[in-house]
């Protein structure tokens, strides 16, 4: 196991695991959010090759509400 | 298109015209500070808007994932979402705001920039804006801008290529109206991309004034959501639109001292 950081809080993730599979247990897979890893946006095409590191920081953004 | 036109001359107003596309709506709408969803999604409807702004947040991890989402009921397919970058007070929160909306909307990219300089004015960062702005720009956004209503960063935001200047009208969220026409008029006169009114307005007749001036449109939030009946209150926009338009395209009479007589003098009853 390793951690790395999910919107702003520590996450714990199975060595290995890519970012698909990570939208996927999140249950976020197909929904309209988009991913970025150190403040780089991964294009979702690009999840499953997107193999996460430990301490990597993942942000997983939707669009809201706002002015 | 519904495009208004005069009955003397028959000529059209011409829309609202950002980055090539044309839009017949000259209200922009938020979709901040809603009861719900369904809200949102009838005040969206009622106020005729086209454009409608969202933020980009992150997701509650562990909320449950088949909550209704904001794009089920203002579906990009029919309205031209607007991503933000409320909440963001560097330029650096804001350029990566953007990139994320841009992907979370396949591509698309009009985007409002908005770079804050403090909580209790949230008034722009006008450094910051403009550092963002040239970044985002180069990166190939077509970026409308929130900022000061100054001419002189007004100018500076269009050299560098934004397509729509946003002048602030009085503090958001502050429903205290138009607080300094002079400025705005300014703006207008020299401006070459559309110049609209982003924050302040409070009731109806302040998003008339402002087109009245010569603004290009209006984007409101607050003025509706945080009304008694939003609904009521965003349908009350779109007409006030309209007819600040339509006036301004007619052209007011000029403000005379002194009285001027309704009815002819000759013929009166003695």
């Amino acid at each position: 196991m390793m951690e790395i950081v999910l919107n702003g809080a520590p996450h714990p993730l199975a060595d290995g695991e890519n970012l698909q599979q990570l939208i996927t247990a999140l249950e976020l897979a197909g929904k309209a959010v988009a991913v970025a890893v150190n403040r780089q946006v991964v294009p979702a095409s690009l999840w499953p090759q997107r193999i996460l590191q430990p301490e990597d920081k993942v942000d997983v953004v939707r669009a809201i509400g706002g002015g | 298109m519904d495009l208004n036109s005069s009955p003397e001359t028959g000529q059209q107003d011409t829309g609202l015209t950002i980055a090539g596309k044309t839009y017949s709506s000259r209200l922009l709408v938020g979709s901040g500070k809603y009861r719900d969803l369904e809200q949102t999604r009838a005040a969206t409807e009622a106020s005729g808007a086209e454009i409608i702004t969202v933020a980009i947040r992150r997701v509650n991890i562990g909320q449950d994932p088949k909550a209704p989402n904001l794009l089920d009921v203002v579906p990009p397919s029919r309205y031209t979402i607007l991503p933000n970058t409320a909440g963001c007070y560097t330029a650096a929160d804001a350029i990566y705001t953007l990139q994320l909306g841009r992907e979370l909307l396949n591509g698309h990219k009009l985007a409002k920039l908005e770079v804050l300089g403090d909580e209790r004015t949230l008034f722009p960062n006008m450094p910051e804006t403009l550092k963002a702005a040239e970044a985002l720009v180069k990166d190939g956004f077509d970026v409308m801008v929130y900022c000061s209503d100054d001419p002189i960063q007004a100018r500076l935001l269009e050299e560098i290529g934004c397509v729509a200047v946003m002048p602030l009208a009085s503090l958001i969220g502050s429903g205290m109206g138009i607080l300094n026409p002079w400025n705005l008029s300014l703006i207008i006169e020299q401006a070459k991309v559309p110049v609209l009114v982003d924050a302040g307005v409070g009731t109806a007749s302040d998003a008339a004034i402002a087109m009245e001036l010569g603004c290009d449109g209006v984007l409101m939030n607050t003025a509706i959501a945080g009304a008694q009946d939003p609904i009521r209150m965003a349908r009350a926009m779109r007409l006030a639109i309209e007819a600040g338009r339509e006036a301004f395209l007619a052209g007011r009479i000029p403000k005379r001292f002194a009285a001027s007589p309704s009815s002819p003098m000759a013929g009166r009853l003695k």
